[in-house]
């Protein structure tokens, strides 16, 4: 490492670090992650979250559990990434699950379904606007474009399995880039 | 095929950690819904889009999502087999590989994969969106808070938990 993190945390320190990321992110957790490790514990600089962060993206699953692992391993090796999983898993576990007792006890009471309609709402409002900014990021291209129509005409409105429409379109993707990546 | 609820979550899900492109639950959200509203039959496509708000209510990462879809159909045991089920895969992964990341970070084959997978999973994205837009409005007054909401969160930095608040009013206010 160019620039050695100012503090090596121990597994102990890993479960809290990663369990403070767990309760505070509402809406997105990354940019929490990204405070606590860099700016109030130091465990990593900036150049080395960007670089964990960009291993976390390449590769499959959520990112701020890979982060996690990724992490708790350059600390403590397989003992350092469970602390830092368990801890980040831990809380929003247990929050979620009396969640879902409460939804399984009152989810049907009048008052709750209509707030629940409305948070619905909502909701899926949250996602679009996560496709929308992910159109503006990214699809500039006409190519893009296609792959993206794609993906969208097969995954919802045929209806086909993820891994269907991931082995066709994948690779021709990949594919149709490969000459404009150096 | 007549294999118990849990034994289908953790095969269900370990395999979706493993094709989870593009950071996280939201661009698999359409294959969620397939495998458990049209495989499954667990539950309607209202009571997904609703759990998936209870999510967005909650803190943490947006992957607990699967630890409700568990709850749903298992109680507790199939929340802990469904979450388990979709970071161990991945994780394990992650761990085996993280070593090896300075060898193939600035590969030519590396960046191509990343670059064209993104195509991929905005395409995945807006299928999750208009799914989930489709589970959960019923109403003109429900496809409106979805556009507002989105337009808000577009537009500016406003903290999501807020429009979480201001759709469950509108809810209790009878409005949606």
């Amino acid at each position: 490492m160019a620039h050695p993190a100012t503090h090596r945390p121990n597994a102990r320190e890993l479960f809290a670090g990663f369990l403070s990321i767990g309760i505070a992110g509402f809406g997105g957790v990354l940019p929490w992650a990204r405070r606590m490790l860099v700016e109030t514990r130091r465990w990593l600089t900036p150049r080395e979250f960007t670089d964990v962060l960009g291993l976390c993206q390449f590769l499959p699953g959520p990112n701020i559990v890979n982060v996690a692992v990724a992490v708790g391993a350059r600390f403590g090796g397989a003992r350092g990434a469970l602390a830092a999983l368990a801890g980040l898993m831990v809380a929003p576990f247990a929050v979620v699950v009396a969640l879902g007792a409460l939804y399984t006890a009152y989810g049907h009471v009048p008052a709750v379904e209509s707030a629940l309609r409305g948070v619905a709402a909502a909701a899926a409002g949250l996602v679009v606007a996560m496709a929308l900014k992910m159109m503006r990021a990214g699809v500039t291209r006409l190519g893009a474009g296609i792959v993206a129509g794609l993906a969208f005409g097969g995954i919802a409105l045929a209806r086909l399995p993820l891994v269907l429409v991931l082995a066709v379109l994948a690779p021709l993707s990949v594919l149709a880039v490969w000459r404009s990546v150096r | 095929m007549s294999e118990s609820p849990l034994v289908q979550l953790a095969v269900d899900f370990g395999l979706l950690s493993l094709i989870a492109v593009g950071g996280g639950v939201m661009t698999v959200l359409p294959e969620m819904q397939r495998m458990v509203i049209d495989q499954h039959g667990w539950m309607s496509a209202t009571t997904f889009a609703q759990l998936f708000a209870l999510a967005q209510a909650a803190p943490g990462p947006n992957v607990l999502f699967v630890s409700l879809i568990g709850w749903q159909v298992a109680g507790l045991a199939g929340a802990l087999v469904a979450t388990i089920a979709m970071i161990a895969p991945s994780s394990v992964l992650t761990f085996a590989v993280a070593s090896a990341w300075e060898r193939f970070r600035d590969a030519r084959w590396r960046k191509a994969i990343q670059r064209g997978l993104a195509p991929v999973t905005t395409g995945l994205m807006l299928g999750a969106a208009y799914l989930l837009t489709r589970a959960a409005d019923h109403t003109l007054a429900a496809y409106a808070v979805t556009g507002f909401t989105a337009g808000i969160v577009v537009m500016t930095r406003l903290n999501p938990i807020w429009l979480i608040g201001f759709g469950a009013v509108l809810g209790l206010t009878g409005v949606v």
